[in-house]
C-alpha cells in the first residue's frame, strides 16, 4: 500500500507501519508499527527471539525491510541508508570493537567513518573518554577492558558523531550488576541531554529505569504499548502476593487457591496471587489454611505484564 | 515524498572518501606489526634466491647450457619467485583477514553502521591489499636486482605485474573468504591450490617441462600469465617472448581474474553485512 505523505507523522524520528522481515518462511518482524518521538526513550522489551533484534537492524539501515512502510529522521532507509547512518548512534549487541587498537584509536578510525577531521576525532574522542570514565584506560589494548568497559566504549564510540538517534541493542546483557547500574547512570545522562534513545531489552528493571514508553514484543508482534507504570496498571494490579510451598505440595493444591486474588497464576516454583492489597491475599490464604514456606508481597513490574501478556516469563 | 524533517546528512560520504578510510583502518592495525612484516618481506626473497637460484642454480647452469635460453637459472627463478610470492601473500591477506572483519572482531559490522556502505568496505580492503603486495613486490624487486639477477632495467615492470597478479588471487578469495564463517577451508586453498600452482606455474622450470597434457592448465591460472610477463621484463626479451599481442592477452587474463573477483567480493561481503 503506498504511503500517502499526510500519513506520516512529520513529527516522528522513526515511523513504521506494518513493518516486517522474513528469513524465508521464518517472519522475524510481523506487520509492526510504531513512532518514535524526538527526545524520547523508547524501548522493545521482550523475550530472545522476539523480533527486537531485527526490527533495530532494519532502524539501522543495515537490513532491508521485508514488507510495510518505515521512515527514519523523515528518510527512506532503502534509498538513503548512508544519510540516515550518518545521523544514528549504533550500540549493537554483538560488540564490534577492534581489539588490536587501544581505546582511543577505536574512537578515532570510527570518528573518520563518519567523515570528522583528525583534530574533530581527537577532541571528541577526548571528551568521551571522560563522559565513559575510560581516560586512564585510553592508551589500553581493548583485549584487555572488562565487559563493563567495552560497553561503555561502544556507546561512547556511537556518540562520536553526535547522533540524533541512538540505537541500543540490549545494553546491559551479560553485565554483572555494578556494571550495568554504571551504564544506566550514563544512558541516563544522555537521555537528560535530550538525546533520542531507542533500546531494547529482556530486562525489565532496564525498561523500567530508562524508558519513557515501550513496546512488549512477543513472537515478532508488539502486544502492547505504554509508559512502563500505564502498562502495569492496564494489565497488572497493584501488588503481587508471592506464595512458595514446599515441594510437591503446590500440586496438590487444586481448586484452593481459586479467588483469593483478582487473578492466580501458578508458575512451576511459585505461586502469584494479583490483587491490589497483598496483604489482604495473605490474610485470605491464611484464612483457607494454606501453608506457604515462603510469603512475599512486592509491587508489580514490568515482569508481571509480560506474563499477564504472554503466558511466559521474560528470560527463559 | 517530502517528510519536512529530512535535514542533510552531518556528511555525505563519496565512495573514494569512503575506502580512503577502509584503508585508513587497515593502516592503523597494520603500524602494529609493520616492523615485524617489512623484515619477513626481505628475508623471504633473501632465502630463496640464496637457496634456489645461487645453490641449485649453480648446479642448473654447471649441466645445461642452452636449457634456459642461455640465462643463469638464478635470472631465470628470480621473477618468476616474485610473481609466486606476490600469490601467496595476496592469497593469506584475503583468507583470514576478511573473516575477521565479519565473523571474528566484527570491524567491518561497525563501520556498517557507520556512513560507510559494503562497496566502501570490500573496495577498501582490496585497495589495502593491493598496498601491502606493493610494498611486498618493491621489496623483493630490490633484492633481485642487488643479486644482479635482473638482466633489464625494465624489471621494474615487474613490480606491477606482481601486484596484479597477487589481486588475481587476492579478489576472488576475499570474495569466498566472506562466504566462511570458520577458517577450516582456508587450509584446503592452501594445500591444493596455491602450493601446487607455485610448484608448477613455470616458476622452478618452464612449463614446457611440464607433461604435454598438463602444459594447457597452466593457461587456466593467473599465475603462469604473471611469471611469463614478469619474466620478459627482467630478461629483457619482453616483445618477443611475450609477444606484445600475447603480453596483453596475459594482461587482460589478469585483469579479467581481478574484476570477477572484485564484483563477486563486493557481492559476498555485502550479503554477510546485511545477514549480520
Amino acid at each position: 500500500m503506498p504511503e500517502t505523505p499526510e500519513s506520516v507523522d512529520s513529527t516522528s524520528l522513526i515511523h513504521a507501519r506494518g513493518l516486517t522481515k522474513k528469513f524465508g518462511d521464518l517472519v522475524a518482524v510481523d506487520a509492526i508499527d510504531f513512532d518514535v518521538a524526538p527526545g524520547e526513550s523508547f524501548g522493545f522489551l521482550g523475550p530472545n527471539g522476539a523480533g527486537k533484534t531485527s526490527t533495530m537492524r532494519m532502524i539501522g539501515c543495515v537490513s532491508p525491510m521485508s514488507g510495510g512502510t518505515l521512515r527514519i529522521l523523515g528518510q527512506d532507509p532503502e534509498r538513503d541508508g548512508p544519510a540516515i547512518r550518518a545521523r544514528l548512534g549504533v550500540v549493537p549487541q554483538q560488540d564490534t570493537l577492534d581489539n588490536e587498537l587501544t581505546v582511543r584509536e577505536n574512537l578515532l578510525i570510527y570518528g573518520r567513518y563518519f567523515g570528522l577531521s583528525r583534530e574533530e576525532c581527537a577532541k571528541r574522542a577526548d571528551d568521551l573518554l571522560e563522559f565513559a570514565q575510560l581516560t586512564e584506560k585510553s592508551d589500553s589494548q581493548v583485549e584487555h577492558l572488562s565487559g563493563g568497559m567495552k560497553r561503555r566504549l561502544t556507546i561512547a564510540r556511537s556518540l562520536i558523531n553526535e547522533p540524533d538517534l541512538m540505537l541500543l541493542d540490549e545494553p546491559t546483557t551479560g553485565l554483572d550488576p555494578q556494571a550495568r547500574h554504571l551504564l544506566w547512570d550514563r544512558l541516563y545522562r544522555l537521555k537528560q541531554r535530550g538525546v533520542t534513545l531507542v533500546l531494547t531489552t529482556h530486562y525489565m528493571d532496564e525498561a523500567e529505569q530508562l524508558c519513557d514508553r515501550l513496546v512488549v514484543m512477543d513472537k515478532a508482534k508488539i502486544v502492547a504499548e505504554g509508559s512502563p507504570r500505564s502498562l502495569i496498571e492496564q494489565y497488572s494490579t497493584r501488588e503481587v502476593t508471592e506464595l512458595r510451598f514446599p515441594t510437591g505440595v503446590q500440586e496438590t493444591l487444586d481448586g484452593q487457591l481459586d479467588g483469593l486474588a483478582e487473578r492466580v497464576e501458578r508458575l512451576p516454583d511459585r505461586v502469584l496471587l494479583y490483587a491490589d492489597d497483598g496483604e489482604a491475599a495473605v490474610t485470605a490464604s491464611h484464612a483457607r489454611g494454606l501453608k506457604p514456606e515462603t510469603v512475599l508481597v512486592r509491587r508489580s513490574t514490568l515482569e508481571d505484564v509480560f506474563l499477564r501478556l504472554t503466558g511466559r516469563s521474560l528470560i527463559d | 515524498m517530502s517528510a519536512g524533517t529530512a535535514t542533510p546528512p552531518l556528511t555525505s560520504t563519496s565512495s573514494i572518501a569512503g575506502i580512503g578510510r577502509v584503508f585508513e583502518h587497515r593502516f592503523l592495525s597494520y603500524r602494529r606489526t609493520f616492523r615485524a612484516s617489512i623484515f619477513s618481506s626481505f628475508l623471504t626473497p633473501l632465502l630463496f634466491l640464496t637457496a634456489m637460484g645461487v645453490g641449485l642454480g649453480g648446479y642448473v647452469d654447471a649441466s645445461t647450457q642452452d636449457a634456459l635460453g642461455g640465462v643463469p637459472y638464478l635470472a631465470f627463478l628470480a621473477p618468476g619467485l616474485l610473481v609466486a610470492t606476490a600469490m601467496q601473500a595476496g592469497s593469506f591477506e584475503s583468507t583470514f583477514p576478511i573473516m575477521g572483519g565479519l565473523v571474528w572482531n566484527r570491524t567491518f559490522h561497525a563501520m556498517y553502521a557507520t556512513p560507510l556502505t559494503s562497496r566502501d568496505i570490500a573496495l577498501g580492503n582490496l585497495l589495502w591489499i593491493a598496498a601491502r603486495l606493493t610494498l611486498i613486490s618493491t621489496v623483493f624487486t630490490a633484492i633481485i636486482v642487488l643479486f644482479g639477477a635482473a638482466l633489464s632495467p625494465l624489471v621494474v615492470f615487474a613490480i606491477p605485474v606482481a601486484v596484479l597478479t597477487g589481486l588475481a588471487f587476492g579478489a576472488p578469495i576475499a570474495a569466498f573468504s566472506a562466504t566462511q564463517r570458520t577458517p577450516d577451508r582456508f587450509a584446503a586453498i592452501f594445500r591444493f591450490l596455491i602450493t601446487p600452482l607455485f610448484i608448477f606455474s613455470g616458476t622452478f622450470f618452464p612449463v614446457a617441462g611440464l607433461p604435454p597434457f598438463l602444459q594447457p592448465l597452466a593457461w587456466l591460472t593467473p599465475l603462469y600469465h604473471g611469471v611469463v610477463l614478469a619474466r620478459g621484463l627482467s630478461l629483457g626479451t619482453f616483445g618477443t617472448n611475450p609477444t606484445p599481442e600475447l603480453a596483453v592477452v596475459h594482461l587482460a587474463i589478469l585483469i579479467g581474474f581481478i574484476a570477477v573477483g572484485t564484483f563477486a567480493a563486493i557481492r559476498t561481503i555485502g550479503a554477510k553485512l546485511v545477514r549480520g
